[in-house]
């Protein structure tokens, strides 16, 4: 395949290109196949990818989530700083958890493996997990800052030279709800990486190459130069927007200035609220991750993602913003804020690319966790126990220019939502409910995404407090270009009592919390709307009798009809363009 | 396998159906169209046509191997019965939610596959069980009862029921089994705790909905099937070809259809692994492209990859996530919606596209004279000058050139404004890159680099676009082995019989019950061995022991290889240390005090597959001049050539043929493209050889 003399040709560096895509997957595959937290084998909370000698991000597995992936890109550069390249030897392991040099939070541990080849330091290997437990007050939004958030483990080596650093286990343990969990967790981290290492060694004798400096070129260059033809390809502007969402005691204001200006996007987020008192704040490597997804998924989606194709999207926040907080601010739910970050930027975008972004949707995902232990108020049965569940579910997706938002599907998250048969056998915890909100999408000419309904209670013998991580209660994702919002988060407990979106609820033994999920917001006018799309709706349950009448001027025997024709099973059409 | 029996391989696919007898060591075949109102009338029609060819009667046959694409088809084509799903209360939207997330993370128009039943044809009642399988909620009958007059009311012909932690306690899921087996007689019913008893909901109420959807079709077929076989003296034990390319019961397939999914397909594979073992080739690619679909599958070290997941009906450019899954075990393979009887159009914007909906057997391309007005493959393949007209599919069919020119014409050539010869390249050539980015996707998300690769290409249009398919993809060598066109009903005589017995039986290594496991391997080995007796009762029927293992609190487990005296004398230790070897040859490093358990145990009982005879490499080429031409469209070349026409029949090993060329056997014909040349093996397998680049 070589041209003469001349190293490998284009085709076979494109191969290795791909080769190289697998190697990350299967790296990830293996931390799915060997973690311990439901979050990261159940629900793919992580990413996994492989850099060059230099720190620079090569490739990521596509299973990876996007705050994950894109904050990860940068934390490599932090290791090798922090531990030095003079000590980094063959068989050593790095961890940290530091929100700010790695992915943003402290339950996320980010592990980083050199690679080494006849002895030469030739690149790394590193993989982030989301872990379900890390001590402090519990994953939730209630600390003041981030000693009060959990254990931090600084950069430092997990492992040298093939050993274990048995002190640091111990600490660890000593320190988290979950000792089993977490340190099987920081394994499977260690053992995702090694599992890449060996296939790149693989790969590497497979193709005889010494090092990754050639492909790193071909890969960073390739990536940039399509980027920058992308963005030449737009009209230069600037367009400015702004979203207030929920927050935790007070509103939060995120403010964006997009600019397209040659070779570069300028995303800027000057105007955003301060630095908030609770675990609602984002370090900045976040804001950029979050950020840079958002503009990547609008003008280059099939651009791989790695630090060519990331260098032409430069991301600012002012200091002591929410949007770029600094120690010690506490960022547990960093999450929520930056999952709401590519609505706004879509909302800049909208006026510089118009019919390609979609409608505002749920943005963070609608997460909680359960600390579960014995009843207090009684004498427990035998058989109760401890245990922390966290379940990531997720609400619907803004409605598109052409088509419907997506129901309960997570967006811009990658993660999936952990099957309630997994998560029961995790905790003593019921789920009693979990489908999809009717009339919860907002109306446009296409329909936002329904939300979901879940309702969660404790097994016999136990009470729990529920950290809830919701948003969009009092601001439902808004509709574009004429569409209507979807509907509000709702958080109940059974008796109609309201919740907080954010915060610990106490909820004592054979209590249950009621939760509905918002929607995404429409786009165009709902009188636009194709009358065999209301009627699908209408049978499948999406949108009630009175929204089809009263929205859509549905008929009250054409309703009946369709119900009718509904419940003897019947199939309705009406596929969308 | 005595050497005396006869035995007979039938494939059902969806436009023909092959069969092959064999009788000693002689290989029979024939080749019929797919009946698709009853498919059994067509192997009846080639059981005929294949025994008179044997000088055989059915009453000698000892023993019928099958398999079907019908079951995939039905799923693909959302063909199957008006079917219900009863879950639990709180939990109607499982198969419509998924895992709520996107299989392609920065695509804003992602659309996701519709679930196989809407909405309104999802029911719910008030149950519920817990993780241990204790009753939270019991199940009223009445209120079932009242849910099968609904269901009867409006007409259903199968029920999927799944419940939350059935695989744990099946109770209220037999109840209602037993409510609808008396009120909705004739209704076939699919349990989850039966179809598939596994953890983890999506996965288990989607591959019940699947078994309960293709039910009534499937059973319906086998019943027809045995009863017509018995009437025409076929009197001997039937067995179905599984997904991961075993063997199962008529009886099974009957109940358990989902498992019948890439039947036909998997039996491919198997004979594609057979040959490359006999050419002791390390990497092989295996392309099997017949009427209605090709099946591309990646075989290593003579083995095709197995799964224990299955997507049925990939959307999204076949990527992974973007189908339905189904939980059996699978030979890993992508098929898609390109054969020969795959139709062309003119989209909107002024594109061809070809696929993936099928001509197939009824009415067929235009050139059978069928009825057929729109062009398919077939017509393009007529008119390329690839097939001669009076000698396709063994003569099953007269071709009728004018017919396919008129087809391609008004469909492709008017619209676009170009010729015939013109529009049949074109739909050649975008059915060919079709499948050969279905082959890189499928290559890039094992972590294969195809150019190392060798060909292997089989099913009835295969040896028409081989070479094409070679020249995209960069694959130097292809073989066409003897019976390319019935390729996957020779694989089903090569399977190996094989049964797998497993027992959901959860043990952590500290309270290991050394007692419970002898007699559950013992069971296992009675039960596995017995079918496997009833297949062959003379061979060597051998096992092989594993435990599915894991550290406690880790979601999934990994198949720990046991010794068979394990299964004597269980110990905890010998587990363990088995289990840390093998995760610490998976993974790098064991975890330092966790605990060990068993989660699934399983039992393998089988005969040896039979060990092709290593072949060797071909000898000095003699080179075969043509006594015929015949005018060849060459797609690289984008023009005419006059290509010599041989008989395979003809052609002796180590014979050598230059391209342009056209191989013609009773099945099917190599097309040998001017790139390439074709060389002949001992066996008789063709091979197409890329030529020394030397003119330029």
């Amino acid at each position: 395949m070589a041209e003469a003399g001349t190293g490998p040709s284009k085709v076979a560096w494109q191969v290795m290109w791909n080769r190289l895509v697998s190697v990350v997957e299967e790296q990830a595959r293996a931390l799915i196949r060997t973690a311990f937290s439901p979050s990261v084998r159940e629900a793919g909370d992580l990413s996994a990818g492989v850099y060059d000698a230099q720190g620079r991000m090569l490739a990521q597995a596509v299973t990876g989530t996007p705050g994950h992936v894109n904050a990860m890109a940068e934390a490599v550069g932090h290791f090798i700083r922090r531990i030095g390249r003079q000590n980094m030897f063959e068989g050593d392991v790095y961890l940290t958890n530091n929100p700010w040099e790695g992915t943003g939070h402290l339950h996320d541990i980010t592990v980083v493996t050199p690679v080494f080849r006849e002895g030469i330091l030739i690149g790394f290997f590193a993989c982030t997990a989301h872990v379900t437990d890390i001590g402090g007050r519990g994953f939730g939004a209630d600390g003041e800052s981030i000693y009060e958030e959990g254990l931090h483990l600084p950069i430092m080596k997990f492992a040298e030279r093939g050993r274990v650093d048995e002190t640091l286990l111990t600490l660890i343990r000593a320190n988290v709800r979950e000792p089993d969990q977490l340190v099987g967790d920081i394994y499977a981290l260690a053992a995702c990486n090694e599992v890449g290492l060996r296939r790149l060694h693989d790969m590497l004798g497979e193709f005889a190459l010494s090092d990754l400096a050639g492909l790193a070129a071909f890969i960073l260059e390739h990536s940039r130069a399509a980027t920058l033809a992308r963005i030449k390809a737009l009209a230069p502007g600037s367009a400015t927007a702004s979203m207030t969402i929920d927050g935790y005691e007070r509103p939060i204001d995120l403010c964006v200035r997009v600019t397209i200006e040659g070779e570069r996007i300028l995303a800027d987020w000057a105007g955003s609220s301060g630095v908030d008192a609770k675990g609602i704040n984002v370090p900045l490597v976040y804001t950029k991750a979050y950020t840079a997804y958002a503009l990547k998924c609008a003008i280059a989606p099939e651009i791989p993602n790695n630090a060519g194709s990331l260098a032409p999207f430069e991301i600012t926040a002012p200091e002591n913003t929410i949007v770029n907080a600094l120690p010690p601010a506490p960022v547990a739910l960093r999450h929520v804020i930056g999952h709401m970050l590519p609505d706004v930027v879509f909302g800049a975008l909208d006026e510089l690319m118009p019919g390609t972004v979609p409608a505002e949707g749920a943005g963070a995902l609608c997460n909680f966790q359960l600390s579960l232990r014995p009843r207090s108020d009684a004498p427990p049965p035998p058989g109760v126990r401890r245990a922390e569940v966290l379940m990531f579910n997720s609400g619907g997706s803004g409605a598109r220019p052409a088509l419907d938002g997506l129901n309960a599907t997570a967006f811009p998250s990658g993660v999936m939502t952990m099957p309630v048969e997994a998560i029961e056998h995790a905790g003593p915890v019921i789920v009693w409910r979990k489908e999809l909100r009717p009339d919860s999408g907002g109306p446009g000419r296409q329909r936002g995404g329904l939300g979901q309904v879940m309702e969660v209670g404790a097994r016999e013998g136990h009470e729990f407090h529920l950290s809830a991580m919701l948003d969009r209660l009092r601001h439902p994702a808004r509709g574009r270009r004429g569409g209507g919002p979807g509907a509000a988060t709702i958080i109940t407990r059974e008796d109609g009592t309201p919740l907080g979106g954010k915060g610990r609820h106490f909820v004592p033994h054979g209590g249950r919390v009621h939760m509905a999920f918002p929607g995404g917001g429409g786009y165009g006018p709902a009188e636009e709307r194709a009358r065999a799309l209301v009627e699908r709706d209408l049978a499948l349950g999406y949108i009630s009798a009175e929204t089809a009448r009263d929205l859509h001027g549905l008929s009250t025997e054409r309703i009946a009809e369709v119900l009718a024709r509904a419940r003897r099973g019947e199939i309705f059409g009406g596929e969308q363009p | 396998m005595s050497g005396s029996r006869v035995r007979l391989g039938v494939d059902i696919g969806g436009t023909f159906t092959d069969l092959v007898l064999e009788a000693g060591d002689r290989l029979h075949s024939a080749k019929v169209l797919t009946t698709h109102a009853a498919p059994e009338e067509g192997i009846i029609t080639g059981l005929a046509e294949v025994c008179a060819r044997a000088g055989i009667e059915p009453s000698q046959i000892g023993q019928i191997i099958h398999g079907t694409t019908l079951a995939t088809n039905a799923l693909i084509e959302r063909r199957g019965a008006k079917t219900a799903l009863v879950t639990t209360e709180g939990f109607r939207d499982v198969i419509e939610m998924r895992s709520e997330s996107r299989f392609e993370q920065y695509d804003l128009n992602l659309q996701l596959p519709e679930p196989l039943l809407p909405r309104n044809r999802r029911y719910t009642l008030r149950e519920r069980v817990d993780a241990d399988g204790g009753v939270l909620i019991p199940l009223e009958r009445a209120e079932v009862e009242a849910l099968a007059a609904e269901l009867a009311a409006a007409g259903y012909e199968a029920v999927a029921v799944g419940f939350l932690h059935a695989y744990a306690n099946d109770i209220h899921e037999r109840l209602v089994a037993e409510v609808l087996a008396e009120r909705l007689p004739g209704v076939a019913v699919s349990l989850s705790s039966r179809v598939s008893p596994q953890m983890r909901e999506y996965e288990r109420f989607n591959t019940t909905v699947a078994n309960a959807y293709i039910q009534p079709l499937m059973k319906s077929y086998l019943e027809r099937l045995g009863a017509r076989l018995r009437a025409e003296g076929a009197d001997c034990p039937v067995f179905l070809i599984h997904s991961g390319g075993g063997l199962m019961s008529l009886e099974s397939a009957a109940e358990f259809p989902v498992r019948l999914v890439e039947s036909g397909p998997a039996g491919g594979a198997i004979f594609a692994a057979h040959l490359a073992r006999a050419h002791g080739l390390g990497r092989a690619l295996s392309f099997d492209m017949g009427g209605t679909t090709a099946k591309i599958c990646l075989i290593k070290g003579g083995e095709p990859r197995r799964e224990r997941v299955f997507e049925v009906a990939r959307s999204y450019r076949f990527k992974k996530g973007s189908g339905m899954p189904i939980s059996i075990p699978v030979i890993d393979m992508v098929e898609i919606g390109a054969g020969g009887g795959s139709l062309a159009h003119v989209d909107a914007m002024r594109q061809i596209r070809v696929g993936p909906e099928s001509a197939g057997s009824e009415p067929g391309p235009a050139a059978y004279g069928r009825g057929g007005t729109r062009p398919a493959v077939t017509d393009a393949d007529l008119v390329l000058g690839r097939l001669d007209p009076g000698n396709f599919a063994g003569g099953a069919i007269a071709l009728a050139p004018n017919l396919a020119q008129a087809a391609l014409a008004e469909h492709v050539g008017r619209p676009l404004g170009m010729g015939v010869e013109e529009a049949a390249f074109g739909v050649s050539e975008v059915v060919d890159e079709t499948m050969a980015n279905a082959a890189r996707v499928h290559a890039v998300e094992n972590g294969e680099d195809l150019a190392g690769y060798t060909m292997i290409a089989f099913g009835g249009a295969a040896p028409l676009h081989a070479g094409r398919l070679c020249e995209k993809l960069g694959i130097a060598r292809c073989l066409v082995p003897v019976g390319a066109g019935v390729g996957s009903a020779i694989g089903f005589l090569r399977a190996p019989f094989s049964f797998e017995a497993s027992r959901s039986v959860f043990m952590r290594l500290s309270a290991f019950d050394a007692h419970r496991v002898r007699a559950l391997f013992e069971e296992m080995e009675e039960e596995a061995t017995a079918f496997v007796r009833r297949c062959d009762e003379t061979a060597r029927v051998r096992t092989a022991l594993k435990a599915y293992m894991r550290y406690a609190g880790q979601g999934w487990e990994i198949p720990v290889p046991l010794a068979p005296e394990l299964a004597r004398a269980p110990r905890a230790e010998a587990l363990r240390a088995r289990f840390e070897a093998e995760y610490e040859r998976l993974f790098g490093r064991i975890v330092s005090g966790l605990e060990a358990e068993v989660t699934v145990w399983s039992l393998a009982a089988f005969t040896e597959a039979p060990v092709p005879a290593r072949l060797p490499p071909v000898e000095a080429l003699r080179l075969r001049r043509p006594a015929t031409t015949r005018p060849l469209f060459d797609p690289a070349r984008s023009r005419l050539l006059e290509a010599g026409v041989f008989a395979r029949a003809d052609l002796e090993p180590g014979e050598a043929v230059e391209g342009p060329a056209l191989v013609v056997e009773r099945e099917t014909t190599v097309v040998v493209p001017a790139s390439r040349m074709l060389v002949v093996h001992a066996d008789g397998t063709l091979e197409l050889r890329q030529k020394e680049k030397n003119d330029g």
